[in-house]
């Protein structure tokens, strides 16, 4: 009884129900999206491995490294394996079409096991100098396929870069980011020996593979205190710490959609309050009257925070199972910010859990004031 | 009537006073009031708008406390209740007819009726029986799956009285129980509460300022200004 | 006929529970709204005051900022001698050859680092921006380890006071002034002297030149003589478009989020108005029959309601303008995507941005406001007199 008394009180004014409704998917909806954009943020970090470390001028990134030092960092005592990488910062057609570019040497796929290539492709790609890799996402969004030619605007290395695609790699899973593209350091090296020879020789950043995670902060130490005090300091660290580290940059930016994320959830409190408090107003001699019939004070405070949880648990509802829905369209319009876009479990949660907040806060003041209402007074009034 | 006026009286009201505030001014609206109903009776409680009648209604059925004064039913100080106490005081001992019915427009007359059975520890099956015998006595049972908005006043009226009586009360509290009616419905209303009281035996108090609904009833106080001006008959 | 103002003001003060909280729903979506214009005037307002108006900055070709950038000694003279650049009162030429790095600093409070620019520059380059005053301290002394710092870095970075050391590129650099940029991007800048920053840094060529034209109608030319001279691999731009143009992605990035998300809250908000003003209509049947009956038109029932909405985002819009209005009084501070250089920007209010976001909150409440006003104004005048 005391459910169908809510039910049916909650479907009293459908038109304001609905409404209500549909204000609580827009803002539910919202509110998972921002999260997922949150978590989009440091999807990047969380792909990242601890058993890669990063070795970098320890200035700023922007300073390269001497190629000298890789023989040196591979000597360190637990180090596996060493690769090189330099940021190649191109344009590809035009600056909105900004992907990540990087010379790495032929042994950096081995370091990447979640980078999925085909041997022959691979083989291909190790016998043309001039032949680049894409990973599956930038090769989707571009259109790009083996045997094109990708050109690229250097903006660092000045000039007119050409390569061939020579293989399409794949992440080993979906939360793999492959929105980047491949290309040998040694035929960057070789060209600015041509055009810019104080330039060459450099290494933008080494990655270097661990056999046993767990001494990767001795390794780090060890690293860095092989080159200290010489020309080019480095810090090393884990790939983890170094995606962080860039993310930590903009925190101001997800800071405030953190914030603005928990604005729209007032917003939906507020709308959500009223509806609460003008349905209890009216039916203010309904509630005296439960109370004359003997009902407890508390009895009708549930009645008014049932209602609330029953009209947010369905808006909560239908947001939950549109979320997905609408972080497709969301990837499929700003996926160039965002490769991977995926509403994680957390979030559903999260989302469900602001849903019954709004509900409670909504109620808490018109459950109050209608138990505590003298029945006299409750009477008087007439819906 | 003698049988009954042997016995001690189910309602004993002893100098009970009541004011209430109204813009920083206290106004008075019973003043010392002792009275005495005795289990049976079908009582008029009679005066003009403002006499305080209706509030004494409310003393009696426990929806309003008094300022001063003492106020037992059935042998039980109301006064001395709590909050919680007093509704399941209310819930097994009074049954209310209000003025303007108060159904539950979302519930059917059904439910409105059962509303009260919930309170009590009854069984699914004994509250069905229970709530179509009421509604039959009230000759309702035609009509039990209708909301109140598809029912006439004097119909939604019935089913008010269906619920005041479904969980056997002590005292049936009539607030101008047909004062929102057409004088057919009006009267229909009356005969029912009146057998209500012959065949039965039901305890009825009823405020009304309608000479003809008070007529139905066996004893009629008159209130004026907060005083008992007994008019008794 | 007109149906009295005060009758529909007084209609949302007796309701003011519901007003409160529907005025404070849209207030929100408002704010949220301000904020947004406001950091992205703030941003723009930054950069377009970095540079100064008949500044150039020339750069390596296809470089799209300073950091990428790289002069050559050689290509740098050529440059300053090129006629178009002004020469001073002392006789030299008003051209600056800078370096431009980025170095990590620890940010005060959470000891992250963060990307810094340091900027080597001269007497001549202080000179070419007249915007940039010290504070305090002195100004750093040619040829030696003596850096000042802009007023956000002193204020939000580790070790950045007069008298600190900074350790980079193998030195200890001695703090020695603090100066005040007017709220530009070299307010986020160290400064040094710019030939002992690129020993340090084991650097051979510049990063960027900026010069002072002696005639601002010469532009054309220098840029003609720039793109034609064989010895030059470089390009040439005024210095605000410069700025400016740096703070486009991070300005787009901005203002589609920001105003995105204003989109999808305002619908949160109108909804609250209609489910309010929808509420007002049904309250209040019997009174539209009542004016209805003295003489009143549907149209005026139509007008007295969106009135009524129209009021009530006023109201919401004055609510969320005053707190947003508090926010010229934080900074914000991210890294530029294009530069990956940490700026710290205002949020500044403009009249344009006040009049915009009333103009919001407006349509907001009457888009909110219209459909309830249409069922006024479309009851019955006898069923709405039954209702009384």
């Amino acid at each position: 009884m005391l459910l169908k008394l809510i039910l049916r009180n909650a479907l009293r004014h459908q038109l304001r129900t609905t409404l209500t409704v549909v204000g609580l998917v827009v803002a539910v909806l919202a509110y998972g999206l921002l999260q997922t954009v949150i978590e989009a943020w440091y999807a990047g970090a969380q792909a990242a491995s601890n058993a890669r470390l990063i070795t970098r001028n320890a200035i700023s990134l922007v300073f390269p490294l001497p190629v000298s030092y890789e023989a040196r960092i591979r000597g360190v005592e637990g180090v596996a394996t060493v690769a090189r990488s330099s940021w190649f910062v191109g344009i590809y057609q035009d600056p909105r079409k900004f992907f990540a570019q990087f010379a790495v040497s032929d042994n950096y796929l081995d370091l990447y096991p979640e980078f999925v290539l085909r041997e022959a492709e691979r083989q291909a790609w190790q016998r043309d100098r001039k032949g680049c890799l894409v990973g599956r996402q930038l090769a989707d969004l571009y259109g790009f396929k083996v045997g094109d030619v990708l050109p690229l605007r250097g903006t660092i290395f000045p000039g007119t870069w050409e390569f061939v695609v020579r293989g399409i790699f794949d992440g080993s899973d979906s939360s793999k980011i492959t929105r980047h593209m491949l290309f040998h350091w040694d035929y960057l090296n070789e060209t600015l020996r041509k055009t810019a020879k104080p330039r060459m020789d450099q290494v933008g950043i080494y990655i270097v593979g661990i056999a046993h995670p767990e001494s990767a902060p001795a390794i780090a130490r060890a690293i860095d205190s092989t080159f200290r005090n010489s020309l080019a300091e480095t810090l090393t660290e884990t790939e983890q710490a170094f995606q962080l580290g860039f993310i930590a940059m903009s925190n101001e930016i997800i800071a405030a959609i953190r914030i603005v994320s928990y604005v729209v959830i007032l917003i939906i409190m507020a709308v959500m309050a009223n509806t609460m408090a003008m349905s209890a107003r009216e039916r203010t001699a309904e509630y005296a009257t439960l109370k004359t019939l003997g009902f407890t004070p508390r009895y009708v405070a549930v009645l008014i925070v049932g209602e609330s949880l029953a009209i947010c648990a369905v808006g909560g509802a239908l947001a939950l199972l549109a979320t997905p829905l609408a972080a497709e369209l969301f990837k499929h319009f700003a996926g160039t910010y965002f490769p991977v876009f995926k509403v994680s479990t957390l979030t559903f949660w999260l989302q469900a859990a602001c849903a019954v907040a709004v509900a409670v806060a909504a109620a808490v003041v018109p459950a109050l004031r209608a138990s505590r209402v003298r029945i006299v007074e409750g009477l008087r009034a007439i819906g | 009537m003698a049988s009954t006026e042997a016995m001690s009286p189910i309602v004993e009201i002893r100098n009970v006073t009541k004011a209430y505030r109204r813009g920083g001014q206290i106004v008075p609206v019973l003043t010392d009031i002792t009275l005495d109903i005795h289990a049976g009776e079908f009582t008029a409680l009679m005066g003009p708008s403002g006499s305080g009648k209706s509030t004494l209604l409310n003393l009696i059925a426990g929806i309003d406390r008094p300022d001063a004064g003492e106020l037992r039913v059935d042998g039980l100080d109301v006064t001395a209740l709590g909050e919680t106490e007093l509704a399941d005081w209310r819930a097994s001992h009074i049954g209310f007819i209000f003025q303007f019915y108060n159904l539950m427009p979302v519930l059917t007359a059904f439910e409105n009726v059962e509303l009260p059975l919930m309170l009590t520890p009854l069984s699914r099956a004994e509250r069905r029986e229970r709530v179509e015998l009421t509604l039959a006595m009230v000759g309702l049972t035609d009509r039990q799956e209708h909301y109140p908005s598809e029912l006439s006043g004097g119909q939604q009226q019935r089913v008010a009285i269906a619920r005041a009586i479904v969980s056997d009360p002590t005292l049936i509290m009539a607030d101008e129980p047909t004062g929102d009616l057409d004088r057919v419905s009006a009267g229909d209303v009356l005969g029912f509460m009146r057998r209500l009281n012959d065949e039965v035996g039901k305890t009825i108090i009823m405020v009304t300022h309608d000479a003809q609904a008070a007529k139905m009833a066996r004893r009629i106080l008159h209130l004026e200004k907060g005083v008992l001006t007994n008019g008794e008959r | 006929m007109v149906i009295p103002i005060a009758y529909v003001a007084r209609n949302l003060w007796t309701r003011r529970l519901t007003t409160a909280l529907t005025a404070g729903g849209l207030a929100l979506v408002v704010f949220v709204f301000a904020t947004v214009l406001m950091l992205d005037a703030g941003l723009k307002r930054t950069l377009v005051t970095t540079g100064e108006r008949d500044n150039v900055i020339v750069i390596r070709k296809g470089a799209e900022n300073e950091i990428q950038s790289g002069i050559s000694r050689d290509q740098a003279r050529i440059i300053e001698m090129h006629p178009a650049v002004a020469t001073g009162a002392d006789g030299q030429r008003m051209a600056s050859k800078e370096t431009v790095v980025l170095i990590s600093l620890l940010r005060r409070g959470d000891e992250k680092p963060s990307n810094v620019v340091i900027r080597g520059t001269s007497e001549t380059g202080l000179g070419l921006r007249p915007q940039v005053k010290l504070t305090g301290g002195r100004t750093f002394t040619p040829g030696t380890s003596e850096i000042i710092v802009g007023s956000s870095i002193a204020s939000r970075f580790d070790n950045t006071a007069i008298g600190d050391h900074l350790d980079f590129a193998q030195r200890s650099w001695t703090v020695v002034g603090t100066f005040d940029a007017g709220g530009s991007g070299f307010d986020s800048e160290v400064w040094g002297d710019v030939e002992q920053l690129m020993q340090s840094f084991r650097r051979t060529s510049y990063s960027s030149m900026v010069a002072r034209l002696a005639d601002p109608g010469l532009y054309e030319s220098f840029k003609a003589d720039i793109d034609a001279d064989p010895r030059l691999a470089n390009e040439m731009k005024r210095e605000q478009l410069f700025y400016s143009d740096q703070s486009r992605a991070l300005s787009t990035f901005i203002n589609v989020l920001g105003l995105t998300l204003s989109i999808i809250f305002s619908i949160g908000a109108m909804i609250g108005a209609m489910i309010t003003m929808y509420a007002s209509v049904a309250n209040r049947v019997g009174e539209i029959g009542t004016l209805r009956a003295l003489g009143f038109k549907r149209r005026a029932v139509l007008g007295a309601f969106l009135l009524e909405a129209l009021l009530l985002a006023l109201a919401g819009g004055v609510a969320g303008l005053l707190p947003a209005s508090l926010m010229q009084f934080a900074s914000f501070s991210t890294v530029n995507f294009q530069t990956f250089a940490d700026l710290s920007f205002r949020f500044i209010l403009t009249p344009g941005i006040i009049v915009k976001t009333m103009l919001f909150a407006v349509a907001m409440g009457l888009i909110g406001g219209f459909l309830p006003a249409v069922r006024a104004a479309r009851l019955n005048i006898v069923d709405a007199l039954r209702a009384i």
